[in-house]
């Protein structure tokens, strides 16, 4: 893997259309499985408030904030419920010999 | 009331906020009884068919109700028939909009909005500005200066809590800012939660109540008579005794100004009818802990969480015998709190952000 990607986990180690929390330094990141077993990765806490989603419910591609109701398309980031109203920040996502790697910058 | 007790300001525009902000009380992280991610998941699965076989049978009941109560218009029947529909109006009105201002009653998120808007209308409450405010309730229960659904100061006003029998504290107190609305006014109080791009949304639906109000008045002006209104919005006053009860059940006499819900709030067992009327809210401890799990699952969070959380109140007299003492002795002294001891298999109280940064541990509070 070239230089700024992160591993994750092992791709079994994630649920399909489920989430876990990964934290890298400073940054805390929710990593997701979708129901087409694809992943994709976003910050980790929710934009309403300091919440982290990785305690919340994923449903197809949208993960509900555990706290207020709040959504987000985690493919994209977009804030699709308030009270999330701000996106939330994606990173780019890559599956090499069987392991999740995120690339932070 | 004792000496050194000073009466406490609990609006949100008042010095409190900022007090609680200062002390690491707002937006804080709360404790959560550990439970098994695979277990957390299943809990929080959505679900449509309870929750339209419950809105079926409440509308049926109400219909029902409603049909009986016309049929006894002017007759000594019509007062317990009026009553019975005036309680399955506002109750279920009262639980039905908090349930799915959650967002979590139904599964299709169009059927959620729906009936929280309907709900909204039969409890007089101003969509929006409510579904705000209950964000904001949930973030810093009961926390002085910032949760706008403090349901009373220590020490208690009794005579709110006289008025709120009939709805008539809170029912005029939204009427106002609803004709507020109408005309593009936020109220102060209501500024600190309701973020600006919620305004518009506000005021149209203000707008709509008003004209149901309006157009309610000219029926009654027609037919010459009060019944119409005795159906729409009336209920919403003389119904509205157990929407009170449950109300002060969920956390009044425990604690403020703490980061444990074990602390603040009360969980109840209550027979099925109440459960039904209520929607299962008598799991408060529950509720607020994980607000994401649905009604439906909510006996079975609480199965999980039992060992974890002070005895649950054994019934609804018993619950509100113990408001109604604290609420007294609150009066003499305002710092008077209801203690629980947590069960040996329970992680201890977590109380707040202490000066390290830590939790500060509270078991064993006396
Ligand atoms: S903290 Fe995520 S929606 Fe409020």
């Amino acid at each position: 893997m070239s230089q700024g990607w992160i591993e994750v986990c092992e791709v079994g180690e994630i649920d399909e259309e489920d989430v876990i929390r990964f934290d890298h330094g400073a940054v805390s990141l929710a990593v997701y499985r979708s129901d087409k077993d694809k992943y994709y990765a976003t910050d980790g806490f929710c934009t309403h408030e300091r919440v982290h989603l990785s305690d919340g419910l994923v449903m197809g591609s949208v993960i509900e904030c555990p706290k207020h109701n709040g959504r987000f398309d985690y493919t994209t980031g977009a804030a699709k419920k308030t009270p999330a109203c701000e996106a939330l920040k994606t990173y780019p996502v890559q599956i090499e010999a069987g392991k999740v790697y995120v690339q932070i910058d | 009331m004792s000496a050194s007790h000073q009466k406490r300001d609990y609006s949100l525009s008042g010095p409190e906020g900022k007090l609680a902000q200062e002390r690491g009380l707002a937006s804080a992280e709360w404790y959560a009884t550990p439970i098994p991610r695979k277990r957390m998941k299943e809990l929080m699965q959505r679900r449509n068919g309870p929750a339209i076989r419950d809105t079926v049978i409440w509308l049926s009941l109400l219909i029902g109700f409603g049909y009986l109560a016309y049929l006894s218009w002017g007759t000594w029947w019509a007062l317990p028939a009026f009553l019975a529909y005036g309680i399955l109006y506002s109750s279920p009105g009262d639980s039905r909009w908090h349930e799915c201002g959650h967002g979590t009653a139904f599964k299709t998120p169009w059927m959620n909005e729906w009936v929280y808007q309907f709900a909204s209308f039969l409890v007089l409450r101003p969509a929006t500005p409510w579904r705000w405010s209950h964000t904001r309730h949930h973030t810093d229960t009961y926390i002085v200066g910032r949760d706008p659904e403090i349901a009373q100061p220590r020490p208690p006003v009794w005579k709110i809590i006289m008025l709120e029998i009939m709805h008539l504290y809170a029912g005029p107190r939204d009427i106002k800012r609803m004709f507020m609305h109408c005309f593009g006014i936020i109220d102060k109080g209501e500024k600190e939660y309701i973020p600006p791009a919620e305004y518009r949304k506000t005021f149209w639906e203000s707008r709509v109540y008003v004209l149901i109000f309006a157009a309610l008045i000219a029926t009654c002006i027609y037919t010459s008579s009060i019944l119409p209104a005795m159906f729409i919005v009336l209920p919403s006053f003389y119904g509205s005794i157990l929407v009170l009860v449950f109300g002060l059940t969920q956390h009044v006499g425990l604690n403020e100004d703490v980061l444990d819900h074990r602390l603040n709030t009360r969980t109840i067992y209550m027979n099925p009818v109440f459960r039904f009327l209520y929607w299962n809210m008598n799991y408060h401890i529950e509720h607020h802990m994980f607000p994401m799990v649905p009604y439906h699952a909510l006996p079975k969070l609480h199965a999980e969480m039992k060992a974890d959380c002070p005895p649950p109140s054994p019934g609804l007299a018993s619950a509100f015998k113990d408001v109604v003492t604290a609420l007294l002795k609150q009066r003499k002294d305002p710092t008077y709190t209801i203690e629980r001891e947590l069960p040996a298999t329970a992680q201890p109280y977590l109380v707040g952000p202490t000066t390290n940064g830590g939790m500060k541990d509270v078991a064993g509070m006396d």
